[in-house]
């Protein structure tokens, strides 16, 4: 039995949903369970490692200490909403830099990309690593993912 | 918040459960509204902001809040001011909008600074200033610069509004000054004078840390080179954010050189009361690495300082 439920409608990846929730579910719990977007990763469920990962309103945000109530009416999307029927660049960018060993971390890693250019559309190696930062890779796959980003921004000698 | 997660393990809670207790959420639309619903359930309701640190809490149980109340949807909590010599930023500003405020750059960087170093780009996108505050996590990095520049909060409460020094602000570990019932509105800081400098210096053990200890340094000096104001505030070296009073009291009035910047970051270690820890290192440790932020950011503001003379 559902305490407290609400009816709210999730505007995610362009398109709304319509979803019966407790207040205590997190907007991570909701994508992955109801609405079977399964981009976004459970790492630590505690704000800790960035698996989790989404964007909302155009700011990067970790949807493990979000509640999904709370986000009613805003803009939300997830690593599925990057690639319509082809990759976005950035993931292609992370494809072709083979920046990944298991994934786990990856979508997380492809949102905060996403966030850093947007704002920095050309970002220097420095800029990459500081904005990067809250995203954890236990493969280790830091190095190649520094250069998809950078790559990505057209900002990486492609032969170097 | 790491330090919850290790009592909880060492008291043998074992698995964590990480849902929070049930609770009924409201959004109000308004600050009154948000007030009356604090009075009618009082102890029994929580304020939500970014929820960076009460979800955490929730979820570990520490807290179990019957009612949430999110100040999300509340309009005119959110802006950064100058006005009148002041300078006035909404309770739900986020790290991100102080940081890219063109007010913050021009007229007290260490705030920037200061935000640009809590957690990671995900944390700082939507946690706030009051919910910082309001927090009072003595590893907390925005009230040492809140101390540092004296900055006043104001709370609402069903009776009206109070004002807050930042000296009486930071009552003791995860403990505000605001009384049950009140929402923190508005922080508003002095505009420093022209020849002001600011610095915010953190060790941390990894990218997005909490700090091992940090620093904020907040100085004027007038036309003849002699410190009118010192403010100094440290992080994680007590049991709230400290004013770092003996060592700010080594620099006003003074020509500062370097023997008197060593003074004074002699005297920090002296200010501050830091205790081992297993997770950051021991209080010794500690109180070396306040003396060494001490000085770097002294000698950082107080070149800031020269310049904007
Ligand atoms: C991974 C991670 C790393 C972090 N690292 C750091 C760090 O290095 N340095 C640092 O300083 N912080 C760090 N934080 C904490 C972060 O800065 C929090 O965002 C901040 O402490 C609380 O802000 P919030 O807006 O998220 O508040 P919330 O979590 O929403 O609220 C915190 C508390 O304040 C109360 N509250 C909130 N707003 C008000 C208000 N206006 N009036 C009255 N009460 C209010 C709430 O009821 C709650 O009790 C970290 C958090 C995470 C998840
Ligand atoms: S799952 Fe959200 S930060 Fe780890
Ligand atoms: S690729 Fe495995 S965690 Fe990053």
């Amino acid at each position: 039995m559902l305490v407290n439920p609400r009816r709210i409608t999730l505007r995610v990846n362009g398109l709304n949903h319509m979803v019966t929730v407790e207040p205590r579910e997190s907007l991570l719990d909701v994508l992955r369970k109801q609405l079977g977007l399964t981009g976004a990763k459970k790492g630590c469920d505690m704000g800790s490692c960035g698996a989790c990962t989404v964007m909302v309103d155009g700011k990067s945000r970790l949807s493990c200490l979000t509640l999904a109530v709370s986000v009613e009416g805003m803009d939300i999307v997830t690593v599925e909403g990057l690639s319509r029927g082809e990759l976005d660049p950035l993931q292609e960018a992370f494809v072709r830099n083979d920046a990944l060993q298991c994934g786990f971390c990856t979508p997380g890693q492809v949102m905060s990309a996403k966030f850093l250019l947007d704002i920095i559309p050309k970002p220097s190696v420095e800029e990459v690593k500081y904005y990067m930062s809250g995203n954890i890779c236990r493969c280790g796959a830091y190095p190649k993912i520094i250069r998809a980003v950078l790559d990505a921004a057209g900002e990486v000698k492609r032969n170097g | 918040m790491e330090t919850f997660i290790l009592v909880f393990k060492v008291l043998g809670f074992g698995d964590l459960c990480l849902y929070p207790a049930s609770f009924e959420y409201y959004a109000p639309a308004s600050l009154d509204e948000a007030i009356d619903l604090l009075n009618k359930h009082r102890e029994e309701a929580r304020v939500l902001a970014g929820g960076h640190s009460l979800i955490p809490m929730m979820k570990l149980r520490v807290l179990r809040p019957a009612y949430v109340i999110d100040l999300n949807r509340v309009k005119g909590l959110k802006y950064i001011e100058e006005k009148g010599g002041e300078i006035r930023i909404g309770a739900l500003t986020t790290y991100y909008d102080v940081i890219t405020s063109d007010i913050v750059k021009r007229r007290v960087p260490i705030l920037a600074e200061c935000a640009s170093v809590v957690a990671d780009p995900q944390v700082r996108n939507w946690g706030t200033i009051g919910g910082s505050l309001s927090h009072c996590d003595p590893s907390g990095d925005m009230g040492s610069s809140i101390l540092a520049l004296r900055a006043k909060m104001v709370a609402k409460g069903s009776s009206g509004e109070r004002v807050i020094e930042s000296d009486d602000w930071f009552v003791g570990s995860f403990q505000s000054a605001l009384k049950t019932g009140e929402i923190l509105r508005e922080i508003v800081i002095p505009t420093p004078k022209p020849g002001s400098g600011g610095a915010y210096l953190k060790l941390e053990r990894k990218a997005g840390d909490y700090a091992i200890a940090a620093v904020g340094v907040q100085v004027t000096l007038d036309g003849s080179g002699s410190c009118t104001y010192a403010g100094i505030g440290l992080t994680a070296v007590g049991p709230t954010n400290l004013r770092a009073k003996k060592a700010e009291q080594a620099l006003v009035g003074r020509k500062v050189d370097d023997r008197v910047i060593e003074e004074a970051a002699r005297a920090a270690t002296e200010d501050c009361r830091p205790t081992d820890d297993p997770l950051r290192g021991s209080a010794e440790y500690k109180r070396a690495m306040v003396g060494v932020l001490t000085k770097r950011a002294l000698n950082k503001a107080l070149a800031d300082a020269k310049r904007s003379r």
